[in-house]
Formats: structure tokens, sequence, C-alpha cells
């Protein structure tokens, strides 16, 4: 008779699947812990201050955002170079509306800011978009015309000016002094959070049973609860224990991280769970058989370069913001950081691989290297080459893992 | 016949840059009837059904579905029109698994396009079930697959969808005998449920006992159509090979 049944679940893959977890992002997550220890032990203690930690989650936020956009370009067999010219054209946009065409005290500015920036990125991306899907022109070179015409566009409409102040409450989105949501709100944030995750957890069962598909034994969903609640709280209390200089009030989670965290949640669930992200990532497996299952890949192509777009305007709203100033050269080079981001992360430049928090980790990695060299006092030129190399070591590595796997 | 065909070809044509792929094809298909459609390879086979399925549009010439005219400019054209296609190479994708490939392009959704993926795991295993077909586990990755597992997920993509016309290009290149024996006895059962099926193969003895008519390509004309009970497996490979018609049967029966 008819057999398709669903296998049981081994323990070790009841235990990766806990987390959503799989070898692979295990592997990424010690990696990260290795580094963590390491600097901490070459800095004597420094780097696992809240200080440190405090900064760094700062300033992995504006990579982190833009590396979520750029795995599900890279899914799609796509490449977007112009990221970073995007983020400094729509900084000094954003400044520039702030100080020269909106007035700059009023409390409506910073969200009417916000909006302008997000959809000038976007605008952006479906002009690339459209270019790459329907005018047939490849995304390298699109993008490479991007890059350039996007940071000479920043320098061209400003005329060279650093501009500064922007306004407070936009400030504010940065993540400085004030940008932080302080002790008790991180608490409420954390304790909704091990709340979504319980809820996620026992929704997941009440499907699987409403289904008759295979249950996950309590032990994983107890598990899961447990890992998460441990590292959410664990997160909470380092935020928190970094004190404002002067005040020695608790800072809690900048608010730039809240934003990253947001990004981060949607577009895992829409990698995972939208069609939109089943499409993206049956395009970059295979674009023929895509289009033979009825999928409009043209328009699906320009959809996923209008998202990198949108995040553009998001992350530059961020540094922006952090920087208190439109200036030109914001976000110069940054491309590499957020495309290496998303490749050590595990994304397969060859298309139809690649994970969210991948991107994510990838990003925190980068960034915990270039903080712990500083930190260092490594030189700048010898912290480059370092992440050279180690982008290249993290492809290789991967490369020969997924060859293991495939056999 | 009263009634109009399912599928109506007529005067067909396509070319690959100088390569008459197709050329002026004429042919029908009956609502419940499992047409062969055989040919060397090279003979154009799948380059017609393409044709329909909506992956080339045609250089010249017309289908018509039910009688009326149709211009199907994409795949999503035919698949709305009930037309699905099991392609030669099957077309899925080899980084999802089973039941994604199942359900791309048609998942099980909330109005805002979030998948329910535990109702399309259930109804692709109920679907798989149905039909007969086995799979080990539906969240394996394609890339895992076997060639007869593939081609099982490709067979109840087509099937899950109530087809109208069935279009299957070998699709029991990869399967051992008992699984083409299954795969013989589902296009029986969906022929009698009217579903009209072309059936294409260079092999012979993969249609004959299951096709009520054969059309055979060669060069990317059809040497002819007849009744697969009206001629021999001889005379119809005589007509592959040579493209020479039996005695006493008339070029183009319709
Ligand atoms: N996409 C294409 N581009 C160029 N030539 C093609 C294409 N598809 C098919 N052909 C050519 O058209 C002819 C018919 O091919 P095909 O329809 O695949 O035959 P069959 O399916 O009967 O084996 C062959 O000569 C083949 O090389
Ligand atoms: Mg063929």
């Amino acid at each position: 008779m008819a057999v398709a049944t669903v296998r049981p679940r081994s323990f070790s893959d009841n235990i990766a699947q806990a987390a959503g977890l799989d070898a692979r992002l295990l592997a990424m997550l010690g990696i990260l812990v290795l580094i963590w220890l390491g600097f901490d032990f070459l800095t004597s203690g420094i780097f696992l201050t809240a200080r440190n930690l405090f900064n760094l989650s700062l300033q992995v936020s504006v990579v982190g955002i833009m590396a979520c956009g750029m795995v599900l370009v890279i899914v799609a067999r796509q490449i977007d170079l112009s990221v970073g010219s995007q983020l400094g054209f729509i900084g000094v946009f954003g400044a520039l509306l702030q100080t020269e065409i909106l007035p700059i005290a009023d409390p409506n500015t910073w969200w009417l800011a916000c909006i302008a920036m997000i959809v000038v990125g976007t605008i952006i991306g479906v002009v690339q978009g459209v270019l790459v899907a329907y005018a047939g022109i490849p995304s390298f070179v699109v993008t490479l015309g991007g890059l350039l015409f996007f940071r000479n566009a920043a320098y061209q409409i400003n005329e060279g000016r650093t501009i500064s102040p922007l306004n407070e409450t936009f400030q504010l989105l940065g993540g400085g002094i004030n940008g932080s949501i302080g002790a008790t709100w991180s608490w409420v944030f954390g304790i909704a959070a091990i709340a979504g995750v319980v809820l996620v957890v026992l929704r997941g069962r009440q499907r699987r049973r409403g289904h008759g598909v295979a249950q996950r034994t309590p032990l994983t969903d107890a598990i899961t609860i447990g890992v998460w609640s441990a590292l959410i709280i664990a997160f909470v209390m380092t935020m928190n224990a970094y004190q404002q200089p002067k005040t020695g009030i608790a800072m809690g989670i900048p608010i730039p991280v809240l934003i990253l965290i947001g990004v981060a949640l949607a577009m895992s669930v829409i990698a995972k769970k939208h069609r939109f992200g089943r499409h993206v990532f049956a395009m970059g497996g295979s674009p023929e058989s895509a289009e033979l299952a009825g999928i409009d890949t043209r328009l699906l192509t320009v959809k996923v370069l209008a998202l990198m777009g949108f995040l553009c305007g998001l992350a530059s709203i961020v540094i922006t913001a952090r920087l208190n100033a439109g200036a030109s050269a914001t976000g110069t080079m940054t491309e590499l950081n957020v495309i290496a981001a998303a490749v050590i992360g595990g994304t397969s430049l060859a298309g139809g691989i690649g994970t969210i928090y991948g991107g994510i980790l990838g990003a925190l990695i980068m960034q915990s290297l270039e903080s712990g060299m500083i930190l260092m006092g490594v030189p700048t030129p010898m912290q480059k080459m370092v992440l050279a190399v180690v982008l290249i070591l993290a492809v290789w590595i991967d490369m020969a893992y997924r060859r293991r796997q495939a056999t | 016949m009263s009634t109009a065909p399912l599928v109506a070809f007529s005067g067909i044509s396509k070319t690959f840059g100088g390569v008459h792929a197709v050329e002026n094809v004429s042919l029908d298909l009956n609502p419940g009837e499992v047409l062969g459609l055989l040919g060397h390879n090279g003979a154009g086979k799948s380059t017609l059904i393409k044709i329909l399925s909506g992956v080339y549009p045609p250089d010249a010439g017309e289908i018509r579905l039910s009688g009326s005219p149709v211009n199907i400019r994409s795949t999503r054209d035919a698949k709305a029109l009930g037309i699905e296609t099991i392609y030669q190479n099957l077309a899925l994708s080899e980084n999802l698994d089973s039941v994604a490939n199942l359900f791309l392009g048609r998942e099980i959704t909330n109005r805002f396009g979030f998948m329910d993926d535990e109702a399309m795991e259930e109804a692709a295993r109920t679907s798989l079930d149905r039909m007969k077909l086995r799979l080990p586990s539906l969240s394996k990755l394609v890339a895992s697959l076997s060639g007869g597992q593939r081609q099982a997920v490709a067979i109840a993509r087509a099937v899950h969808f109530n087809a109208r016309v069935l279009i299957m290009d070998e699709p029991t290149a990869a399967l051992g005998p008992e699984e083409t024996a299954k795969v013989g006895a589902l296009i029986r059962e969906l022929a009698s449920q009217g579903i009209g099926i072309i059936l294409i193969s260079h092999d012979i003895h993969d249609v004959f006992d299951l096709a009520d008519r054969l059309a055979v390509m060669r060069h990317g004309k059809v040497v002819g159509t007849t009744r697969t009970a009206d001629v021999s497996k001889d005379e119809v490979l005589a007509m592959i090979i040579a493209g020479t018609l039996p005695a006493g049967m008339a070029r183009r029966d319709h």
C-alpha cells in the first residue's frame, strides 16, 4: 500500500532541531564563542566587558540589517554591490531633508525623514531590479554602476559638506547616549521575547497535532525554550550592565539593536514561512524550474532587490542617526562587509542556499574580529588583511563541509 | 466526432535558429484519451508539448482547447487552463524538499501569503498515498532523492492539481518495473476520469499497452496517427525509424 511516511527523528536531530539549530549554526556559534574568549584573553579581559559588548552590538546592527537582505539577494543568484553607496546617498538625502526642507526641531520631522529615506532606498532597489530582471543586464554590472552612481550622487547633492546636527528624536535611532531603552524596558522586552518563544513552540505543537504531522518530543521543546530563554536573559543583563558614563543609569538595549532584531525576525519568517521566500529559494536553486513551476521570476527579482533597497534605507537611518550627520563617504566599502557577512554565514554564491541567522552571525563574527583587533591595537591595514584571510578561510571550510554533507 | 477535441494543435511550427524543431504539426487529443507521442530523440516531441505548456510561443499555428482558441504565453497561463506537465528533466528544485516542490508556485497560504507547512505536508502525503507513489520522507531535499523518487514527486505535482490535460514527457524513464506498472495504472485511472493525457516516449514498449492512440513524429513532422488497436509494434517501429506508414493507412487520419 501507499507509504509516504515521515520518519521519526533521532535524538541528535531533536537537539539540533530544538532551537531551529542545525549543525552548521552550532559550529558558527562555537567559532564566535572561541573568538570572544580568545580576544578576552588577549585583551586581558577588556573584550568581554558590558561596555565592549554593548558597542559591539551597536556596531553590528548596520551591517546586520543589510546582511539580512544580502542573504536573499545572493540566494536569488544575484548580487548587490551598491549597498554601501546607497547607505551614503540615502543618509545625505535624509540629512538634507531634515536640515533644509523640513523644520529641524518639529516633532514630525524624524518619522517623515525616516519614511522618505526608506522610500528612496526602495525606489533605488526597484530601478536596479528592473534593469536586472527586464533589461537583462547582470546584477553585477547594474549594481557596480549603482555603487559608482550613488556614491558620487552623495557627493554631488551636498556639495561635499557634512550635514550636522540632525533632528534630536532622529538621533535616538542611532543608539547614542539616550538611544537605548533603559533597564526596565529591556526586561520587559526580554520577558516578552521569552513569552514569544513559548508561544511559538506551543503553536507548533498544536498545528502539528491538528494535521497529524510527526510531533516533536516534549524534551526537544523544553530545550528550545530553555536555550532561548538563557540567551535572552544573558543579553538583557549584559545591555543593562553598561551604564551611562556620567549618570550611571543602566543603558539597556540600544534602539538599533532592537531594529536589527526586528528585521532579523521578520526576514527569517519571510524567508522560511512566506511564499515569497520559498520562491526566492526555488529561483536561486534553479531559475528554469522555478519558471516552469509558474513563478514570475522577473518580478520576483525586482522584489528581492527592492527589499534590499528598503533595508539599505533602514540601515542608513541607523548609521546617519548614530553619526548625527549626513556625510557623503558614509558606508564606503560597507558592501564588502555585508557580502562577506552573508558569505561567512553560509550563503552560497551559486544561489539557493543561505539563512538569515547565518548572515547575522557572519556579521557578528566579522565585527567581533574587527573590534577585538582594535582593542589589541592592531593597525587598520593589518585588520583588513586578517578579515580578508578569514573570509577566504570561511568559504573554504564551508565548501569542504558541504562536500562532506553531500556524500 | 461531434464534440470538439480537448486539445487541437493545428499547423504548429517552431524553429530554433534554423532548426525546424516542429514543422506544421496538427494533432488532436480527446478527453479521457491516452495519446502516445513517439519518435526518436530530436524528433520534436518535447518542443511540441512545451508549446502547449507555455514554455515556448509557437512561430506559427493555433491551439484550441475544447474548441476555443487559446493564447498560452507562459507556464502560468497553461496551468490556469488546467494543462499540467511533467517535463523530461522533471524541473524540480533540488534545494527544496518534496512538499515544497509539489506546491511550488501554488503554496497553501493564508491571505497574507504565509504558508501553512503542515497543511501542505498533509495534503502531499494524502496525494502520494492516493497515487500509490512511495517516498521515504517528505522533508528530505530533492537533491538527496533517487531518480525514481524524484519522478514520483514530479508526477504527484502534476496530478495533484486536478488537470484537464496531463503531459508526461518520458515519465517512467527513471523508474523500475514495479514503479512503472504503478504509474501505468495511475495513467489509466486518470484517463478514466476524463483527463486527456499525452504520453511521450522514444520507446514504443513504454506506451503500446497504455495508449489509446499513437502519434509518431520524425524530423519535426507528424508521420501519422493511428489507433493502437489497429497496428502492430513492428508497424509503429517502421513509422518511427523510416517514416513509412502501414499499408492502407492514410497520411494524417483526421
Ligand atoms: N531550446 C532549444 N534551443 C535550440 N534547439 C532546440 C531547443 N530545444 C530543442 N531543440 C532542437 O529541436 C529539435 C527537437 O528537439 P526535442 O523537441 O527536444 O526532441 P525530442 O523531445 O523529440 O527528443 C532537436 O534538433 C533539438 O536539438
Ligand atoms: Mg524530449
